[in-house]
């Protein structure tokens, strides 16, 4: 049977591929998918995506050393603008003490996690919100004849490594923060610091996929991602107690930014949230970043349904 | 004349041809006029009448903001993008050879941009936020009146300021770098981050005096009834002053970069 | 297409200004498309391909023949597309478009088939089909025994698309780092990888490129780039979607030569859209035509000429002025006939039935006539498309 379909095959299938992946190269890994189909799809498939999204990175990577100049003046810009985050907040402190109950190093807190974890995202998903144009101008299709999943090429399409110029300056203000901040610290307080920036960073990604699953519908519409993604982390910027409870609550429970640092973080500065709830939700962020990705994921999937579809 | 009138036509028709993006636009404009708006009432609840304004002063100023963002193009993003990719590709030897001046036409299209931006992407989230909050809005028409006007020279100063660095790409083999520090000035130094009263000692000052206060803190301030006779024409002149001087600046550079491209033969 | 057009009005009208050429060949070498050497066109004109092909009704399941098992098969293939239009302020009207209307046909393994129609016909919605982008909305398609649309990944693997203008090369970086990561990416193996490449190189003449930044190539070395990229991972089936657009003379010969060393060599399965007619000429053995969503013809080239009662040129240079040729009628066994339009100085314009070949008119002038110099003209696609649909019932 295999040496049937390996002859059928015709010319260039004697040097089989070594690895599964190699599709017609091999006519004996094109039988064993047929006759086990993708084992463990899911995994595979993720484990594809991931490989897939760093090849592309490396790409974009070298494409941007191409003009070294141009790279270092807006790694200087991407940091400059969000340092400007923190110049705003650092000029309303030189008028006040408090903002909303807060002091200027736990604002701080709040800045340095919210900035890092969006940072993190930015970095590595921020060009999803070009999912749009692909679709207005075409090039979308280059990207379904690949042999790798759409979401991890329009994940790394685009990557800009002047980026950590967001992330580095996230967390500048965090250790600042750290420093000046008289906490007690608990193994279980100090371990959540980096839970926080990765699922809150999690949690953003969920919402940029969303987003950009949102544009094959609408391809003009980046820039209602914006509002949620960026928005979202200028707000988290702030204590919750200066917002109304309606908006508090919608970012709880409708979009739950919340949990990326609002809620773990008061938890750490031993405050309350304005809106009541009990205490251990402050450790869900890992289970609802997951529980966004799901949803995130089924959109996503949709959104590409609808274009393959469409055409549009 | 006639001929700048239909370019500036064209800029407002090309931009409104894009429906989905500025409803978009105004839904982001509305979300980060709600969160700044909190956070200005948090910080005049802390210090009422901070920099002069009262706090529905305040809102005001943050509703305005967001109205004048793109009209005024804080942040950089009319005809800039296009001019530099032109001057990058050599398309611009053309325009040069073009019987029409060629600042004056790229201002008429910002000019019919700005009006768009204006109407599309700023009277939503003003009556949004007069709706949510509660806004100082002029009673008498002149300030309305007087406002536009303020607003008018903002759009003018504005685009000489970036007209004069898009130009710079005649020397700079790459825009983008330039484009954007230029850009973070405007964040900056209009005010759009925090009026520039509340900006400390030498900062304010400089602050206040540099271009780009023209396009949100002297409009607002107008807006706010802070200038009104003398102080109006003050600020007019302020305003008209740094148009030229930005213009002139920008007529002067284009000369020489005409006689680049004219030495390097096109 | 233009340019053909007035190539074609030229010849048969009295203007022509090609009466100072000498080498007919190097004069028309401008015209691009409209000429063809003489052997080139006697190939597919010779005609006992052209007899078998009968036109076929609109659309339909095709007869016999091709039945057995295709290396690409649709049955019945639709696709249809729901299109919103704005009437007014508010009000939108929903209206079917039906870009792919019921589309049957097989394509056997190293096939070269051209793929023509006028924009909007509905070329590229078949080719998004069968590559997995789009999904029909209804009927059965199947690329190597794969569907397509639930199997995209699996058979990307086994095709190469190259779209016309839209390259997939990387902009900033040299050619050989977007093959690099074609070979990442597809998972090649070494060997392979090395072997694909080097003969790309060797046959696209990419060699002095592979290190220049794509973005300082020209458009027809890019094409040739991206045809490469398209080729690493030894796919069995080729898309091509416009090939030869925007290319110079020259990258046009090349590409094609290429294809055609591709299709012997690999048994490569080759379809293609166009618009130059000698794009399909020189490469295909069938053509399909499609309008308004379906097939409206599906067979040889001469067989499209012939269906569109179409006339080829015979322009030859004589040694010196002299009358009309005339050729003997020698009775009727099957002979074209032969008519001279146009005579200019020693040159000579006539025409006949594009579906026949040239070879035996060519011997018959050069036994009778100082024969100098001689070339074919093709009648232009479009025209005789328009025409084909003209007689349709």
């Amino acid at each position: 049977m295999v040496e049937d379909v390996a002859r059928a095959d015709g010319p260039g299938t004697g040097t089989a591929a070594v690895d599964g992946g190699g599709g017609r190269a091999s006519g004996e890994a094109v039988v064993a998918a047929e006759v086990f189909p993708f084992p463990f799809p899911e995994r595979r498939r993720l484990l594809e995506g991931v490989r897939a999204y760093g090849l592309i990175m490396a790409m974009w990577v070298r494409s941007t050393m191409a003009y070294r100049a141009s790279f270092a003046m807006t790694v200087f810009g991407d940091f400059a603008v969000t340092a400007f985050d923190f110049v705003t907040i650092l000029l309303m402190f030189s008028h006040v003490d408090a903002l909303g109950g807060y002091s200027l190093p736990e604002i701080a807190l709040l800045y340095g996690l919210s900035a890092t974890a969006f940072g993190l995202c930015d970095l590595l998903l921020g060009s999803m919100d070009r999912v749009g144009r692909r679709v207005r101008d075409g090039t979308m299709d280059t990207l379904l004849v690949r042999p790798v999943p759409v979401l991890a090429q329009v994940a790394a399409d685009r990557f800009a490594l002047r980026r950590v110029g967001r992330i580095t300056q996230g967390l500048l203000v965090l250790g600042y923060a750290l420093v000046t901040l008289d906490i007690a610290w608990t193994p279980l307080k100090v371990l959540m610091l980096p839970t926080m920036v990765v699922s809150g960073a999690a949690i953003f990604g969920a919402v940029f996929v969303a987003g950009a699953a949102f544009q094959f519908v609408a391809q003009d519409a980046s820039e209602v991602q914006n509002s949620f993604t960026y928005g979202g982390t200028t707000l988290l910027q702030y204590p919750p107690t200066i917002f109304a409870k309606d908006l508090v609550r919608g970012v709880t429970f409708v979009v739950p930014l919340a949990f990326v640092s609002w809620l773990p973080a008061l938890y750490v500065l031993g405050r309350e949230y304005p809106v009541g709830l009990p205490q251990w939700v402050a450790f869900l962020p890992p289970l609802v970043a997951a529980g966004c990705w799901g949803l995130a994921g089924l959109a996503w999937r949709t959104g590409l349904r609808s274009y393959r579809s469409t055409g549009s | 004349m006639r001929l700048y009138a239909v370019v500036a036509a064209g800029g407002f028709r090309r931009y409104a041809t894009y429906r989905t993006a500025t409803a978009a636009g105004v839904f982001t404009n509305t979300v980060f006029g709600f969160i700044v708006a909190y956070t200005y009432t948090a910080l005049w609840d802390a210090r009422p009448r901070l920099g002069g304004y009262d706090a529905s002063e305040a809102l005001t100023y943050v509703w305005l903001g967001q109205a004048l963002l793109m009209a005024c193009a804080m942040m950089g993003g009319g005809f800039e993008d296009e001019l530099v990719e032109r001057i990058r590709t050599g398309d611009v030897a053309v325009d040069l050879y073009r019987p029409v001046d060629l600042q004056l036409w790229w201002l008429a299209g910002d000019l019919g941009r700005a009006a768009f931006h204006l109407l599309g992407r700023g009277v939503v989230p003003m009556v949004l936020g007069a709706l949510a909050f509660d806004l100082a809005l002029p009673g008498s028409p002149w300030t309305w009146a007087a406002f536009l006007g303020s607003v008018f020279l903002g759009v003018v100063v504005s685009f000489a300021v970036r007209y004069l660095v898009a130009l710079s790409a005649f020397w700079l083999m790459d825009g983008v770098g330039a484009m954007r520090i230029v850009s973070l000035a405007g964040l900056f130094f209009s005010g759009m981050l925090l009026p520039l009263n509340l900006f400390p000692g030498l900062l304010g000052e400089v602050a206040r005096a540099l271009p780009w206060s023209s396009l949100l803190q002297v409009p607002a301030d107008v807006f706010l009834g802070k200038h009104t006779g003398w102080g109006l024409v003050e600020a007019y002149a302020f305003q008209g002053g740094w148009a030229v001087v930005l213009l002139v600046a920008g007529r002067l550079v284009q000369t020489a970069a005409t006689r680049r491209v004219v030495v390097q033969g096109g | 297409m233009s340019e053909r057009e007035t190539d074609v009005a030229d010849t048969a009208g009295e203007a022509g200004g090609m009466g100072e050429a000498g080498v007919m060949g190097e004069a028309d070498t401008g015209g691009e498309t409209g000429v063809a050497e003489v052997g080139a066109a006697g190939e597919p004109g010779s005609a006992d391909v052209a007899r078998g092909v009968t036109r076929r009704a609109q659309g339909g399941p095709l007869g016999a023949g091709v039945d057995e098992g295709g290396f690409i098969t649709l049955d019945g293939v639709e696709k249809v597309f729901q299109v919103r239009r704005r009437t007014g302020l508010l009000r939108s009207e929903r209206r079917e478009v039906r870009a792919v209307d019921g589309i049957s046909f097989r394509v056997a393994r190293g096939e070269v088939v051209g793929y023509i129609g006028p924009n909007g016909a509905g070329k590229s919605t078949t080719i998004k089909m069968l590559t997995g982008i789009l999904t029909p909305s209804g009927g059965r398609l199947r690329v190597a025994g794969i569907d397509p649309s639930r199997e995209r990944t699996r058979l990307a693997h086994r095709i190469g698309v190259v779209f016309g203008q839209r390259t997939t090369l990387w902009w900033d970086l040299p050619l050989r780092d977007s093959y690099r990561l074609m070979h990442r990416m597809y998972r090649i193996p070494d060997r392979r990888y090395r072997e694909n490449l080097d003969r790309c190189v060797e046959l696209l003449d990419l060699g002095e490129l592979l290190e220049v930044p794509v973005r300082q190539l020209s458009l027809g070395q890019r094409m040739r780039g991206d045809i490469a990229a398209a080729l690493l991972h030894d796919p069995e089936v080729l898309y091509l979607d416009e090939p030869t657009i925007g290319l110079d003379v020259v990258s046009k010969v090349k590409v094609r030569q290429f294809l055609k060393d591709l299709n012997a060599e690999r048994g490569t399965t080759v379809l293609l859209t166009t618009h130059d007619l000698t794009d399909i000429e020189q490469l295909c053995s069938r053509v399909m035509v499609i309008d308004h969503g379906r097939l409206m013809y599906d067979g040889s080239l001469a067989g499209l000429h012939e269906v569109g009662e179409s006339e080829r040129m015979l322009v030859v240079d004589l040694e010196r002025e002299l009358p009309p040729i005339r050729l003997e009628s020698e009775g009727a066994d099957g002979r074209p006939p032969v008519r001279v339009v146009k005579v200019e100085g020693p040159r000579q314009w006539l025409a006949f039935p594009a579906a026949a070949s040239a070879a035996p008119l060519v011997a018959r002038i050069a036994a009778g006539y100082p024969l100098v110099d001689l070339s074919v003209r093709e009648p232009d696609i479009e025209a005789v498309i328009a025409r084909m649909y003209e007689s349709a019932p």
